[in-house]
């Protein structure tokens, strides 16, 4: 642990951040791709993700008379609470100062303080798409959250600790083990991704209907940079629990050493990881439909309910006396 | 006991248990007839291979027969029975309504702990490495239970008490390796005798009421069922 705290460290913790926030956008690139094709369609190219992020960025940002401070401060807060919780997570190496910092439940606080804002920033103008899109955002997150929350905790209870990358370390030591509890801790988390990142069986991001959408109502509102902020957000969440899903359950490949071979390796592995998982996402968006609303409570109920068996299962089974 | 110290297949067996624990949830939750009998087929699958499984471990070669038993009567005859069955009946798009399905679901979750406090004392025998699996089957035949309180459609019923008998199995299996096969052969034989009577009931069930819910046994008259 020693170099890593060192200056050194503290850089590449700096480095991967950056990554975070410029594969983001990559990621969401790569599922509309492969979705495109998927669907017999030729697609936007895969760098499509950053043109509109660029040009949304140089656009002068429209706000409603309405509208009140919190409606401007809101995309700032939803990308720099995005961001300090997304720069938690190892991507390449494990044990990297900021991982020290935060654990896990740091990390669903920050993204709670995001989705705080989101809402509230919906509500705002006073549109009624807005209202009703914060509403459902906060119906889905609600049941999502204790969810997430006992997978962690499955997760935590087997590593004896909250912290993502002892938890990492830990999967990497003990080797290839059949856990009962990660194989539900993985499903539910997989559910929960799927719900809170507003991928089909719940949301859809390609959607601008009125009567269905959820995230896509909360930021009607905006345009220009704060638009832009905003997707970038949403971009960076999906890559956050893509990085998380791959390295919690799936570390091998992570870097555990400070050289240069150890973070190369790091690196492609977290890619494949990442391009795999986003296959597979689009694929599942392919051949599912979405559910009504009022299916995502049931939906999600799923996810707690295999979370809360995870943790069943860890303690009748694993533990013993 | 530590799971990280013990071979690969006997994990796999852990993960098949609590598999099998999964597919009652899925029996208990789910409100569409024919899933439901998918998912019956699966725990009987499950359960089968479990048990093949401790049959390798163990190198018991009995328990192959019985897993061969299980899986050919369990998560192949009875569910194609009871599948002929609704089509007979022409009830496979049917969806029952439960009334309140997350707290039925929760409080199977308290079954499980329930079980689990129940199993606490078994463990503590030292009888093999597979005595944790005892809580888990102890649940299966709870939540099997549980179903035939908390639904009112016969064919989920039915399959509750089937999928009792699959946790009771698991039990015997994972406490003692397995009855012995004249036993196991009986309860089968039970079994598959009990699908045949239940269908028979089906039968005169749904030409008395024109319908497979059991509530509306409750009611005395006629008319008031029609309504």
């Amino acid at each position: 642990m020693g170099d890593f705290l060192s200056p050194a460290g503290w850089l590449l913790a700096l480095v991967q951040a950056l990554l975070f926030a410029l594969g983001a956008p990559l990621l969401a690139g790569w599922i509309k791709r492969i979705k495109s094709r998927l669907q017999n369609r030729r697609g936007p190219a895969l760098l499509q993700p950053y043109r509109d992020l660029y040009k949304l960025l140089g656009k002068k940002a429209m706000v409603a008379h309405s509208a009140s401070p919190l409606f401007r401060a809101a995309p700032y807060i939803v990308f720099g609470s995005t961001l300090v919780a997304v720069a938690a997570i190892p991507l390449l190496a494990v044990s990297l100062p900021t991982a020290a910092v935060a654990d896990m439940i740091v990390l669903v606080g920050f993204l709670a303080l995001a989705r705080f804002f989101l809402a509230l920033a919906g509500m705002d103008v006073g549109t009624a798409f807005g209202g009703m899109g914060a509403s459902r955002e906060m119906l889905v997150s609600a049941l999502a959250e204790p969810a997430m929350l006992m997978a962690v905790f499955t997760l935590a209870m087997s590593a004896h600790s909250t912290n993502l990358s002892s938890v990492m370390q830990f999967n990497l030591e003990s080797g290839l083990i059949l856990r009962p509890s990660f194989l539900f801790a993985l499903l539910g988390l997989v559910l929960v991704a799927i719900a809170e990142t507003g991928r089909i069986p719940v949301d859809n991001p390609a959607t601008h209907l009125e009567l269905t959408m959820i995230h896509e109502a909360m930021i009607l509102e905006y345009s220009g940079r704060h638009l832009a902020l905003m997707e970038w957000a949403a971009q960076l969440k999906l890559m956050l629990y893509g990085v998380l899903i791959a390295n919690l359950f799936f570390p091998w490949g992570i870097a555990t050493r400070l050289t240069l071979p150890a973070l190369g390796i790091g690196l492609l592995a977290v890619f494949l990881k990442l391009m795999l998982l986003g296959l597979l996402v689009a694929v599942a968006e392919t051949v599912l439909a979405k559910m009504r609303l009022f299916r995502a409570p049931q939906y999600l109920n799923l996810a707690f309910l295999l979370t809360l068996l995870g943790l069943f299962s860890h303690i009748i089974m694993e533990t013993g006396t | 006991m530590n799971l990280a110290q013990l071979p690969v297949l006997e994990q796999a067996i852990f993960v098949l248990a609590a598999l099998a624990l999964l597919a009652s949830f899925a029996l208990l939750a789910q409100t569409r007839l024919t899933a439901s009998i998918h998912s019956f087929a699966w725990q009987g699958a499950v359960v089968a291979l479990l048990t093949a499984l401790v049959a390798t471990v163990g190198e018991i070669h009995h328990l192959y027969l019985s897993a061969l038993l299980t899986l050919s009567l369990k998560s192949l005859l009875i569910p194609w029975m009871l599948h002929r069955l609704v089509r007979r009946l022409d009830m496979e798009r049917e969806v029952e309504t439960i009334a309140h399905p997350a707290l039925v679901v929760l409080a199977g979750a308290g079954l499980v702990v329930f079980s689990y406090w129940v199993a606490l004392p078994i463990e503590r025998l030292e009888l093999a490495s597979t005595r944790n699996i005892v809580a888990v089957s102890l649940s299966v035949v709870l939540l099997g239970l549980w179903m035939m309180v908390a639904r009112r459609q016969v064919v989920a019923q039915v399959l509750g008490f089937m999928s009792m008998e699959n946790g009771l199995f698991l039990a015997a299996v994972a406490s003692t390796r397995g009855m012995p096969l004249v036993v196991e052969l009986g309860v089968a034989f039970d079994v598959l005798v009990a699908a045949v009577l239940f269908g028979v009931f089906f039968f005169h069930i749904s030409e008395s009421i024109e319908s497979l819910d059991v509530d509306r046994l409750n009611r005395l008259t006629e008319d008031e069922g029609g309504s």
